[in-house]
């Protein structure tokens, strides 16, 4: 594990703002297991409760330029990128409001206006094209980076090895920030991966790998931001190995208790990120008030995120095939569209290709 | 001008036209291209925008998406499609889906450019026609261009389509002659069907390399048996454009379809379904499929020979169509 000699303290303030951010993420998750449970969210719904200081102190260590990528476990990315927490429960209440307008779900959140180009469901898909992104940012001589999340489970992929290699090969600005929860669906790290320190995989591509606590926000805030900085003033690639812990099963519908017991869950509670930062804002000399008006602020905007997406409609069904196609390629498609003499039924495609 | 040297002009054109385009893909730059497609261009547009990668396809497909997705025009080309079924994923669940599964709010324009084809004992792994895979998918565009001036017309068409365009090219017919247009604004419509030979007896529908033996059967049995056949080329798969194959088989009433592919689930059922319903009541004989023989493609030439669908077995075809005429 390498140590950072000084970890760059976060002012308080800003301290104060990722404890409301964190708070954020973990009352979210708690609500959108709920309402999966009342069926107001499908699909499969992966929460990141436990997750939250390597969600926070990643996104703070961003500038505005740089672009983010993650897996499938993402609202607590969002969120900490500061995607509106009512975009994102309009999303998994797949309504039209949603920040993929109903039609990405859980794994599929984003935002573009804010770099966010996509949670991505196919473990190590989002791999190359994250890689792609740094390439264009070099073609496009942006001073930024980019961010791409992958879980544990992903490191054993042929595209974890493509894109390393032709990120080191090409020297582009991307850290590959591997959340270690320890577990790939219910299969541990040390039944996956023959080389179980993950970050170690980095140095067969000559760049640099690190392992971090994933829990302590301000040493994932300090790995995070120097790998950034060098990955745009250096253009070269890195691997980040947070490890943390994840309290709830691999999806809502998984609980989580085949492959792992009640007391290692526990044990991981008792050093909680959210403690640990309340507790570091304490010795700071905050007020407990403080501390649990952020909780209340998030839990508002949670209740806030609810009404918002119950009274956001569902998507218009004459736009099913909304955004498939860019804008002018429906002319293209005029000689099989239905309405056309020779269509066939279940070409759904009259309306809505695109903006 | 060759198809190979219409397809190096409509690189070479591009990317003198945008400067967000850019080739990538194995043996591109240095070695000029496995089949020498882009013989030169790096040499006039650098190594950043003619960019060699390592053998590595779902990386770079992935490259591409990403790259796309920011904006960039990137043109992929992959050495032959048998490898791009291991960037399957890149492709199936990634360009295509990218506009609808984010809300339209991303868009990926590349182009995957690829050659496929047949007939020089390339055998089991390195001579298969997988186009309806690719063409069944919502969200991508597929074409496959048959002769020099749709290889240019196309690819130009493609490289500034928005959104991800499959190319398919053709080996055996890289080096087959035809006129080109020189005008650097010259595209083939993606979506449009063409009608390279006109007759009233018969429809032959097909693409690729396929339309090129359909042109010399309808000639053959011109002279043999006086025949009069015309000739569909599809060019795109999808965009598919059912109303020429329509038209034309409406004024012929019999029709007989012909691909590389393994025909079970092939573009030829597609195309057989598609005139099953819009002409009706026009045929005169049941529309008849010629595809390649569904084995995995064997290695002895005789045995190549016979799995694909040749010339003898076209013809066959036509003629039994026309026998069964009511």
């Amino acid at each position: 594990m390498t140590v950072h000699a000084s970890p760059a303290e976060i002012e308080t303030d800003q301290l104060l703002g990722m404890l409301e951010r964190m708070y954020l993420i973990r009352r979210f998750e708690t609500e959108a297991e709920r309402q999966y449970k009342q069926a107001k969210i499908g699909g499969y719904c992966h929460l990141s409760s436990g997750q939250e200081a390597t969600c926070v102190g990643t996104m703070d260590a961003m500038t505005d330029d740089d672009l983010l990528v993650t897996g499938y476990r993402s609202h607590g990315f969002a969120l900490a990128r500061h995607v509106p927490a009512t975009e994102v429960m309009a999303e998994l209440f797949g309504r039209v409001d949603g920040c993929a307008r109903g039609r990405g779900g859980s794994m599929h959140l984003l935002d573009p206006d804010l770099g966010y180009y996509g949670g991505w469901g196919i473990v190590g898909g989002q791999l190359p094209v994250a890689t792609g992104l740094a390439l264009a940012l070099v073609r496009q001589e942006r001073p930024a980076a980019v961010l791409c999340e992958l879980g544990d489970g992903a490191v054993n992929m042929g595209a974890w090895h493509e894109s390393l290699n032709l990120a080191s090969l090409w020297d582009l600005p991307i850290v590959y920030l591997v959340v270690n929860n320890i577990y790939g669906m219910g299969t541990s790290v040390e039944r996956a991966s023959a080389e179980p320190e993950l970050f170690r995989r980095a140095h067969a591509h000559r760049m640099v790998g690190e392992r971090i606590d994933g829990d302590d926000i301000e040493e994932v805030h300090a790995a995070t931001s120097e790998l950034l900085q060098t990955a745009r003033d250096r253009h070269r690639p890195a691997v980040l190995e947070a490890l943390t812990y994840r309290y709830r099963g691999h999806s809502v519908a998984d609980a989580g208790l085949s492959y792992r017991d009640r007391d290692e869950i526990k044990e991981h509670q008792e050093r909680d990120p959210i403690k640990r930062v309340r507790s570091v804002l304490s010795e700071r000399g905050v007020e407990d008030e403080q501390l649990d008006a952020a909780d209340e602020r998030a839990q508002e905007q949670v209740a806030e995120a609810v009404e918002f997406a119950d009274a956001s409609p569902e998507p218009p069904l004459d736009q099913l095939a909304y955004g498939m196609y860019a804008k002018g390629s429906d002319k293209q498609f005029a000689r099989m569209r239905p309405g056309s003499p020779f269509g066939e039924r279940e070409l759904v495609f009259d309306a809505g290709l695109g903006d | 001008m060759t198809y190979r040297e219409a397809l190096r002009l409509a690189l070479a054109e591009e990317l003198e036209h945008d400067p967000r385009v850019f080739l990538m893909g194995e043996e591109v730059g240095q070695f000029e291209g496995a089949y020498k497609v882009s013989a030169g261009l790096m040499d006039r547009f650098g190594a950043d925008r003619v960019r060699d990668t390592p053998i590595s396809e779902e990386g770079f497909v992935g490259a591409g998406v990403g790259a796309a997705m920011l904006g960039e025009r990137p043109v992929v080309e992959i050495m032959t499609l048998n490898f791009l079924l291991v960037a399957m994923d890149q492709v199936i669940n990634h360009a295509a889906k990218i506009g609808a599964m984010f809300g339209g709010m991303v868009r990926c324009p590349m182009v995957i450019r690829t050659p496929n084809g047949a007939g020089a004992q390339l055998t089991a792994q390195h001579s298969q026609s997988f186009d309806q895979w690719f063409a069944s998918t919502p969200g991508l565009k597929v074409v496959a261009p048959a002769n020099p001036r749709d290889a240019k017309g196309l690819l130009k068409a493609a490289i500034r389509d928005e959104d991800p365009v499959l190319v398919i090219e053709n080996l055996p017919i890289y080096k087959e002659k035809g006129e080109v247009p020189l005008d650097p604004d010259f595209t083939t419509p993606i979506g449009l069907a063409d009608v390279p030979r006109k007759g009233s007896d018969l429809t032959l529908i097909s693409h690729s390399f396929a339309t090129k033996r359909c042109l010399d059967v309808a000639e053959d049995l011109a002279e043999s048996h006086g025949l009069d056949i015309e000739v569909v080329d599809l060019r795109s798969l999808r965009p598919l454009d059912v109303e020429t194959v329509a038209a034309s088989v409406s004024k012929t009433s019999r029709a007989v379809c012909v691909e590389e592919g393994w025909p079970t689930y092939g573009v030829t059922a597609e195309i057989a379904a598609r005139i099953g319903k819009a002409c009706f009541d026009d045929l005169d004989a049941p529309v008849e499929r010629v595809g390649m023989a569904e084995v995995p493609m064997p290695y002895a030439k005789n045995l190549e020979t016979a799995a694909l669908p040749g010339a003898d077995r076209i013809a066959e075809a036509v003629l039994e169509t026309l026998e069964g005429s009511r």
